[in-house]
């Protein structure tokens, strides 16, 4: 009886493969929520963005439906692949939140310099000089990007070090 | 500009292919129906939900063809979309989710259903339920509708109206169900697989929502055509969810773990 409770409160999560998959989770769910606020800040809310300009190219319109469609799909299959690993015991929080940023964060850079810049899809504010706005977009982006990339790396390191542990 | 000289003055002609659309949905009840009390009566009692989807999934559909009237959806863009995602989208979603042939599977005697199960895998079926190609003829048909003349001469001729909407209906329907997998099927596809053509088909929408904004089709007013386009961007996002989140119950229950050993044990 001890024994089966001690096997169900380990966690799981510094397996290889659930480290993974906790990582990809995490990455598929920022992906989602920085497509979410961005929709729901800039586009709606702030009405910054616009749902069309005319100097959108065909690629960027192409990029903006996948990536659109994408993230949407990512969202809801993020939380379905949590799931999952929660009743799998399989969860690793700090690589799920690794994850989390450097897909967002991926998203932001992608959105802020490709869709933005080369691909013109809308710019992020109109009538003002939208330099400022582009730094300060794409620094958060890579900043998200090392935060995410730092916290899955400790995180590797540190269950290397507990299953070191447990082998000797 | 009276009626008579409005360049879509064909209603009176399309509201009988309408009723005649929303005649052919209610069969599709009548026929479902009868299988769920064929089955029941052979001891195979159907779940009740899935019966539930299935009318509702036809009645949503027969109410997006006759509420918002043939006659208004020729001069008001916005109302042939509102058709559009309920008939279109929320429809075929709900109805797929119903698992009709399954269904019928059950209900038909052996001889039959084994005739039918042997037609349903035949070389043209097996092409046209396969995600990928019910994606494209799914899609693609919507391509074609908005970005060629066939959306003015849908509204035109009545025959060009019930073939469209029947196409609309159908692909809609084959697309939910080749996604989900939800009927048997000895050739599925991965969900993977399975997930990239949803995702691929949802981007096609969202271009042709944007495409649509940018190049109303002939003979919408622009501001109706962009007003419609974001309706179609944004609710086909919302009804699109509800396809998502079936297909990743669907994933998530196939990959339920076993009953670990300990419970078995104990």
């Amino acid at each position: 009886m001890d024994d089966n409770q001690s096997k169900r409160n380990r966690s799981d999560g510094h397996l290889p493969a659930y480290r993974s998959r906790s990582i990809g989770s995490g990455a598929l769910f920022g992906l989602g929520f920085v497509a979410f606020i961005d929709e729901t800040v800039f586009h709606q809310l702030l009405h910054w963005h616009h749902f069309y300009d005319k100097s959108t190219t065909g690629v960027g319109l192409v990029s903006d439906g996948l990536f659109h469609a994408f993230s949407w799909f990512a969202t809801l299959a993020a939380f379905f692949m949590l799931s999952d690993l929660r009743r799998k015991n399989g969860l690793n929080v700090m690589a799920w939140w690794g994850g989390m940023l450097s897909g967002g964060g991926a998203f932001q850079l992608y959105d802020g310099i490709i869709q933005h810049k080369f691909m013109e899809i809308h710019q992020i504010r109109y009538n003002v000089d939208p330099l400022p706005y582009d730094v300060v977009w794409n620094v958060i982006a890579a900043a998200m990007i090392v935060a995410g990339l730092l916290l899955i790396r400790n995180n590797k390191r540190s269950g290397a070090a507990r299953n070191g542990r447990l082998r000797s | 500009m009276t009626p008579e000289n409005h360049p879509w003055n064909h209603a009176a002609a399309n509201v009988w292919a309408a009723v005649f659309l929303a005649a052919g949905v209610l069969f599709l009840v009548f026929i479902y129906v009868f299988a769920f009390i064929r089955s029941s009566r052979k001891g195979r009692a159907w779940p009740l939900h899935r019966l539930c989807l299935w009318v509702f999934g036809a009645s949503t559909a027969i109410f997006g063809i006759l509420a918002s009237s043939p006659a208004k959806i020729q001069s008001d863009f916005v109302a042939h979309m509102t058709s559009h995602l309920l008939f279109g989208m929320l429809a075929s979603i709900l109805m797929a989710l119903a698992t009709p042939v399954t269904l019928i599977l059950r209900a038909l005697d052996v001889k039959r259903a084994r005739k039918l199960a042997s037609f349903l895998k035949s070389p043209p079926l097996r092409v046209v339920t396969h995600p990928a190609a019910a994606a494209v003829l799914n899609v693609g048909g919507l391509w074609l509708l908005y970005a060629t003349g066939l959306f003015g001469a849908m509204h035109e001729d009545p025959y060009w109206y019930f073939v469209v909407h029947a196409h609309i209906f159908i692909a809609g329907y084959v697309f939910s169900s080749a996604i989900l997998g939800n009927e048997p099927n000895p050739h599925q596809s991965s969900y993977v697989f399975r997930a990239i053509i949803l995702i691929l088909a949802l981007a096609g929408h969202s271009m042709l929502s944007k495409y649509i904004y940018a190049h109303p089709p002939a003979s919408v007013p622009v501001l109706q055509a962009q007003e419609g386009a974001m309706l179609m961007y944004y609710g086909g996002d919302a009804v699109e969810a509800i396809l998502i989140w079936a297909f990743c119950r669907k994933w998530y229950d196939a990959a339920r773990p076993r009953a670990n050993r300990a419970q078995v044990k104990g």
